[in-house]
């Protein structure tokens, strides 16, 4: 791909130094959960797909059950952001083979390497630096998507 | 403070997934980690190849700051939260992996495919560079990950996202019980 574009624009207001660190934090939270509850490792995603424990699907599971009840009451509630702005959720696009076949293609990726987006970039962090290789790779495959796009069934 | 370097139990680290899915939503964002992927490459300007990477990848700045943050978090738990203990995975898992030559956890990942020895011969490279390059073109094709579909979609009880769900267990399930056998043969 092409040479990385350094350009910086000067911090505007919405974008303060606080506000980053805030971005950062969840990050590193996000980070931790994905390690210590072994999501990152490719030993429970094999677990997982050959229903041999319920650990994943009791993480998955949790965060669906709690998650929905959570989207509800925001709805129901009409709640509004920290900045006072109404919350509101984009529905997915009503379209079903994008869904299906591109859903396929991510599962064959997320069984062989053992991680989806989030903990390729967790593992690197933990020292695992082969993991580099599958960043790489995931780059390049969302490239690829980029110029095939329109040529692909959706 | 001992529980802190014991693996988290399920449902403390589906809570607190939910709780991070909250805080993006009251920042006025959303929770879906594989956009990350798509703003680096249009970071990286491949804007001037694909229309579908020209747009203002700035705006998603946040989110790769959260990326940043990830990392940041993988190596805090290795350096300060984590006892180095195999990962205890059921007993009929390490006997099916044990046939397919891959031996019982010594830590968090297999060697045989997470060891930097084993990543640069040719398959085992290719694994990963094959895996990795699934992961970016499924979830850009299905327009979002775990995070975007099976959290946050499925939370927002989203059909399209039920539907990328089952794609990712048919294309998992084909992986693990087809494919893994003829890899590691």
């Amino acid at each position: 791909m092409l040479g990385c574009n350094y350009n910086i624009t000067p911090l505007q207001e919405n974008t303060n130094t606080m506000k980053s660190i805030v971005y950062i934090v969840a990050g590193i939270l996000f980070g931790i959960v994905m390690a210590k509850s072994e999501a990152i490792s490719w030993f429970r995603i094999q677990e997982m797909f050959r229903f041999q424990d319920f650990h994943m699907y009791g993480i998955i599971g949790t965060a669906v059950v709690l998650g929905t009840l959570s989207v509800f009451l925001i709805k129901k509630f009409k709640m509004r952001d920290f900045y006072g702005n109404p919350i509101t959720f984009n529905p997915k696009e009503k379209t079903w083979p994008r869904y299906i076949i591109g859903g396929i293609f991510f599962g064959l990726g997320w069984a062989l390497t053992g991680a989806c987006p989030g903990p390729l970039f967790v593992n690197l962090g933990y020292g695992f630096y082969a993991i580099s290789i599958a960043i790489i790779g995931a780059l390049l495959g969302t490239w690829l998507y980029g110029l095939l796009r329109d040529k692909l069934p959706h | 403070m001992d529980w802190i370097l014991q693996p988290w139990p399920w449902h403390i680290s589906g809570l607190l997934i939910v709780i991070i899915m909250l805080f993006l939503i009251f920042l006025g964002k959303s929770f879906g980690f594989s956009s990350n992927l798509r703003t680096l490459c249009s970071a990286c300007g491949a804007g001037k190849t694909a229309k579908f990477f020209d747009f203002n990848w700035r705006s998603q700045l946040w989110n790769l700051l959260f990326l940043v943050g990830s990392v940041l978090g993988g190596f805090i738990s290795y350096q300060y939260l984590s006892t180095g203990e195999p990962v205890q995975i059921a007993e009929s898992t390490i006997q099916d992996l044990q046939a397919l030559g891959i031996a019982a956890p010594e830590g968090l990942q297999p060697m045989e495919i997470y060891g930097m020895e084993n990543a640069f011969t040719l398959k085992g490279f290719l694994i990963l560079f094959i895996g990795g390059l699934l992961i970016g073109f499924g979830a850009r094709y299905a327009g979002g990950c775990t995070s975007g579909h099976a959290i946050s979609g499925l939370s927002n009880l989203q059909l399209p996202s039920l539907v990328a769900v089952i794609g990712f267990f048919i294309g998992g399930l084909t992986m693990t019980h087809l494919l893994l056998p003829i890899i590691f043969n």
